[in-house]
């Protein structure tokens, strides 16, 4: 049976620096009630469960269908994308709503996620084309490395997977899971592949590949299902064949 | 003479498009967009994109895919620029799989394409069903490409809130609001484009993302720009619901063999997969046993409204057909159609490959848009040395993507919108460049007080909207105005009803006033921001609704059942709309159709 009312305990905070505060609202069940819908039902009328009138809580969203990752919080503890967060699947008892807490917040349940998008410019995370002009079709792919490609195609850059890596914190320089999972994806691009030894370079150093702690958090939380320990898995290879090679080289 | 400039507003697959185009030439680039780019609305995109590549052995051709895209559009569309597109699709797909967007493949390695609606050849590409984001991403690693080479400046978290003009009225420069200071600031540019996407939010639920508000679109109307063909706004024939917005499921699906249908007996509310075949009524298959399922999506959007309303046969007594893919084997939709299956299963708890999806028609996409120019050459081409390409009305503002309203006419084609975002930045960013470079005085060299006047301008607009503290919430006004649009203005459209509507637009801009801002923070203040949107899309609303009310057939995504049929004599004809304080002025543009003769338009 599904619940009367929706109790909701959100964690608050004005401005980067300020502090944080709970709070609290109740809301009427509705048919296919996400968390965003539910953020939307408070814009329209911010008064708190204790009667007290607030302003409207502050969020990031964007596609509503999981394909962005804007939306990605802690929903009742968890990193995840609040949109697929629907009400009538969640347990009793209140949700709560988190901002995630390995990037700086920028208002309520907002952060920036600045640095992930950093990282990509740092392992070079693209094919390096000639030019946009047209220049005929590019290398042909067999059907299965286009399989194992589209799925780390898919990062969306949400942050899932950095939210539970214990490596990637303040105080390590370790560029997390997602980023490496680019390398992979680039590496075996037949086009990509040609400079595959930029990005070893980029993720050979300190806060690279080696600080990855093999906690294998990250692939459990990637909505996406994205094979990232195998990434991790075949980059290690990768670079420890570079590294020979330089050595040898020498 | 400084270097030029180039301001592009919008991060989806035009603008960075536009943006790579522009940087390319060696020119700065400054990307505004409200969210980061990899964000942008193109990443809803599912099904595909269409280039007529032919690698099916069926005789495909850029003239077959340019007329489909006529005919598809009901013959409303300029005819150069969508010729134009068409003959450059192949290369713009090629251009994808160079940058190694991760296309499905044939056996033999090759790109692989799919059947979709308004044509009987296979010219979709496609990556499974998260076709947009895929090239988004492509387009999206480019432009960082470009950033980390210093000639592209992002301005991510900033909202474009109007144009700023020099003395002779040309675009100078932009004014934003950064959503997290919550200060307007005005920007020096040779060039503006606006690539801010279509309208979605005027319909309060659609399969839009939450930023398509339409706001840029009608601030720019507002500052002068023209709008064209506002009216035409596609339906989609098959989405699901939520209490947040409509979620799309891809006309891939029917590209790949899925069937629409409903019981035969009205009432029947047996689970579908106990309803035998001869219990069931595929409407679309009967009523036009050549393009199946497969026909556009007007006529499917329409064709589901009369099964379920004029019949009485949609599913549970709704607005809802079943769009079955159960008889399709797991492996091959896995691969094929695995993002919008797992979309609908995490939404619906139920698996498309069990169960045939319950499926609603929703409001998708905006044909029209700001109006914007080309130069045509002699054999019906767009001329590419042209500064005139996708330029407005206004000199040196270019609109691009969904935000213009050039290429699909009164209905677009599936898996045109990829190619026409692309295509738009392609041809619409050397176009600025070309304009920038050959100003007898660069717009940059404007001098600043016309920039501090701008700012000031939106400094005092925001300060005074940040006092407003009325009795109305904002969101209702604008959940008021979705419901309003979404019942009189969408599949079927009475003159009463616009009528009403507009009366009900200008009820609601009147309540505008007395909206309350709900929060007096100075940081991170979206109702503020909304508020000022709010405004824009009130107007935009009415350049819908009243272009509707004016045109009197019924063409392409724009229906009357009081005038239910085209009338090329009268209506054959671009609605160009003008901003006035008190509404809309009309003035009606002849098409240009030298290149594809206007036939009626049969898909049985």
């Amino acid at each position: 049976m599904p619940r009367q009312n929706i109790e909701l305990r959100i964690r608050r905070q004005d401005s980067p620096t300020g502090p944080s505060r709970w709070e609290e609202f109740v809301l009427p069940w509705q048919p296919s009630m996400n968390v965003i819908s539910c953020l939307m039902e408070i814009r329209k009328n911010p008064v708190t469960k204790q009667g007290q009138k607030t302003t409207p809580v502050h969020w990031e969203s964007s596609c509503l269908e999981e394909v962005c990752g804007a939306c990605t919080m802690l929903v009742n503890g968890k990193p995840r994308q609040s949109c697929t967060a629907l009400v009538d699947n969640m347990p009793d008892g209140p949700i709560t709503l988190e901002p995630l807490t390995k990037f700086p917040v920028v208002r309520d349940l907002q952060v920036d996620r600045k640095p992930m998008f950093e990282a990509l410019k740092i392992v070079k995370a693209w094919v390096p084309i000639d030019g946009t002009y047209d220049l005929g079709p590019g290398p042909k792919l067999s059907q299965s490395e286009q399989e194992t490609s589209y799925a780390f195609s898919r990062c969306m850059t949400c942050g899932c997977c950095m939210e539970v890596c214990p490596q990637y914190n303040t105080r390590s320089d370790f560029i997390g899971p997602a980023p490496l999972g680019q390398v992979r994806l680039f590496n075996a691009h037949p086009t990509g592949r040609m400079n595959a030894h930029e990005r070893l370079d980029a993720i050979m150093g300190r806060g690279g590949i080696v600080d990855c702690g093999n906690a294998q958090n990250c692939v459990e939380a990637c909505p996406k299902e994205i094979p990232l320990t195998e990434a991790l898995g075949e980059l290690g290879k990768q670079t420890t064949v570079y590294w020979l090679k330089n050595l040898l080289n020498k | 003479m400084a270097a030029p400039r180039i301001a592009i507003v919008g991060g989806g697959l035009a603008g960075l498009m536009a943006a790579i185009k522009v940087a390319e030439a060696g020119v700065a680039v400054d990307l505004f967009s409200i969210v980061p780019v990899k964000r942008s609305h193109s990443v809803c995109a599912q099904g595909g994109i269409n280039g007529a590549v032919n690698v099916k052995g069926e005789n495909d051709s850029p003239e077959i895919h340019f007329y489909d895209t006529c005919r598809g559009g009901d013959f409303l569309a300029n005819q150069p620029p969508a010729k134009g597109m068409c003959y450059a699709a192949p290369g713009i797909i090629y251009l994808f799989d160079r940058m190694g967007v991760t296309f499905n493949r044939t056996a033999e390695g090759l790109l692989d394409f799919r059947r979709f609606g308004g044509t009987l050849h296979h010219r979709t590409a496609f990556a499974g069903a998260t076709t947009g984001q895929q090239l988004l991403y492509a387009l999206d690693e480019q432009v960082r490409r470009h950033e980390a080479a210093g000639l592209v400046t992002k301005y991510e978290g900033w909202e474009f809130v109007g144009v700023v003009k020099d003395d002779a009225g040309r675009c100078v420069g932009l004014t934003a609001l950064d959503l997290r200071t919550m200060k307007a600031k005005a920007f020096k540019a040779d060039a503006v484009m606006l690539a801010t996407g279509g309208p979605g939010l005027l319909f309060g639920q659609s399969t839009n993302s939450l930023i398509n508000s339409g706001s840029a679109a009608a601030a720019a109307y507002m500052d002068g720009a023209h709008y064209g063909n506002g009216e035409f706004i596609q339906i989609h024939p098959t989405a699901i619901p939520g209490a947040d917005k409509l979620r799309l499921m891809s006309e891939s699906a029917r590209g790949e063999g899925g069937r629409v249908w409903v019981p035969r007996r009205q009432g029947d509310n047996r689970p579908p997969r106990q309803i035998p075949e001869a219990e069931r009524f595929y409407f679309l298959e009967e009523k036009y046993p050549k393009y199946r399922n497969l026909v556009p999506r007007d006529v499917a959007s329409r064709e589901i409204h009369n099964v379920c309303v004029n019949l009485g046969l949609g599913v549970d007594g709704k607005m809802c057909v079943y769009l079955d893919l159960t008889h399709i084997p797991r492996a091959t939709l896995k691969k094929k159609l695995e993002g919008i299956l797992e979309i609908y299963e995490k939404f619906t708890g139920d698996d498309p490959c069990d169960e045939p999806m319950k499926i609603f028609p929703a409001v998708h996409y905006s044909m029209g848009g700001l109006w914007v120019d080309y130069e045509r050459t002699a054999d019906g081409f767009v001329d590419l040395g042209s500064p005139k390409n996708h330029m407005s009305n206004i000199p040196g503002l270019y609109a691009i993507g969904e935000a213009e309203y050039q290429y699909h006419g009164a209905n677009r084609l599936g898996a045109n919108s990829l190619l026409s975002c692309v295509y738009a930045g392609q041809i619409g960013g050397p176009a600025a460049v070309l304009y920038a470079q050959n100003q007898a005085k660069a717009g940059t060299e404007t001098p600043s007080s016309v920039y501090d006047a701008a700012e000031a301008k939106w400094t005092a607009r925001f300060a005074e909207l940040a006092r407003r503290d009325g009795p109305e919430n904002p969101y209702k006004i604008h959940e008021e105005l979705g419901r309003t649009m979404l019942e009189n203005v969408t599949i079927v459209r009475e003159n009463k009803k616009l009528e009403q509507t507009n009366a009900k637009i200008q009820e609601l801009t009147e309540r505008w006033k007395k909206a309350s801002v709900l929060d007096n923070g100075q940081w991170a203040n979206a109702p503020l921001s909304f508020l000022n949107q709010l405004e824009n899309m009130l107007h935009l609303s009415r350049v819908v609704t009243l272009g509707a009310l004016a045109r009197d057939e019924s063409r392409g995504a724009h229906y009357k059942p009081d005038f239910p049929d085209r009338d090329d004599e009268k209506w054959l004809k671009t609605t160009v709309a003008e901003f006035a304080p008190e509404g809309p002025k009309f003035r009606y543009d002849p098409v240009d159709v030298s290149l594809c003769k206007p036939v009626a338009r049969k898909y049985d």
